[in-house]
């Protein structure tokens, strides 16, 4: 029988492999940001586990919610992205220090 | 094991080893390519956990939306990806540790983590659907009851992205010829053609 840990465990390892794409990615902006999206599905997985085993509906409105700012962040990340290109030819992460933050 | 459990093993690989396959791919098309499928995947870990209208809503936004989205961006910029891939083995130790500690990290919560005896579930506004309320009926009455302002707060975030991402992508082109109305409503016929004499033998 599956369980809730089971769930979980598939999120916590989906929330790792996430963490290392953001590692492995330092250049690449693209895949920076489908690494971001991988964390966010792992906590929705983490939501709606829970959301089905404490028998509580809020869980999968949250994930509703979660969904919603993690497509509008995609949106206005790749839409940096973009203008980023256009000013630079490049979309090296390391090449944004124009402001020397 | 149940049909339910061989499909939660199933759908579980599938989304681990292409969100690994996401992060690891050489080809930004093919990366965009392993996270739909992960999306798919995890749509079918929600519709075994009873979860169908965020299933459904899952593949609409994110197979639909945003990994067009992503695709459509990997197409449009013109990127040399094979540079940017080959440091990527200089980043694979940090990388790989990171991961191994989170990982333990996380193994070591969840191995400790006992629920105390005797716990149940606090009455709360989202009790889960009954069977005769269908899962989208339940989120439905949810949404619009208790969470009316979240949700009309989520439309505004949505709206603010879409005017951001235009604003951010807008450019003028000035060097491109445009139709411009009111100057051509405003033109003097008179003003627009000059009748010159041209005397015969000769040029302007």
């Amino acid at each position: 029988m599956v369980g809730l840990e089971h769930y979980l465990a598939v999120a916590a390892a989906l929330f790792v492999i996430g963490i290392f794409g953001i590692f492995l990615n330092r250049k690449n902006v693209i895949i920076l940001l489908m690494s971001l999206e991988l964390i966010l599905l792992s906590v929705n997985i983490n939501f709606v586990a829970f959301s089905a085993f404490l028998g509580d509906l809020t869980g999968q409105i949250f994930t509703l919610f979660v969904l919603t700012v993690a497509a509008a962040e995609a949106a206005i990340g790749l839409a940096i992205l973009v203008c980023f290109f256009r000013n630079r030819g490049t979309i090296d992460v390391e090449d944004v220090n124009v402001m020397k933050g | 094991m149940t049909i339910a459990d061989f499909t939660f093993y199933v759908f579980s690989i599938v989304v681990l080893t292409a969100g690994l396959f996401t992060v690891v791919s050489r080809n930004p098309v093919h990366s965009v390519l392993w996270l739909i499928l992960a999306f798919l995947s995890a749509a079918g870990l929600f519709v075994l956990l009873g979860a169908e209208f965020v299933a459904m809503l899952l593949i609409i936004v994110y197979v639909g939306a945003v990994a067009v989205l992503f695709l459509f961006v990997v197409m449009m910029l013109d990127v040399d990806f094979a540079e940017l891939k080959a440091e990527m083995a200089r980043y694979m130790p940090l990388a790989l540790l990171i991961g191994v500690v989170l990982l333990m990290e996380m193994g070591l919560a969840y191995g400790t983590w006992v629920t105390a005896e005797g716990v149940t579930v606090a009455e709360s506004m989202g009790a889960i659907a009954t069977p005769e309320v269908h899962n989208t009926a339940a989120l439905g009455q949810l949404i619009y009851d208790d969470y009316i302002i979240l949700f009309q707060l989520a439309g505004l975030i949505l709206l603010v992205a879409m005017i951001g991402a235009i604003v951010l992508t807008l450019r003028h082109r000035t060097w491109i010829k445009r139709q411009d109305i009111l100057a051509q409503m405003y033109r003097d016929p008179a003003k627009a053609m000059e009748v010159k004499d041209v005397k015969p033998g000769q040029g302007l």
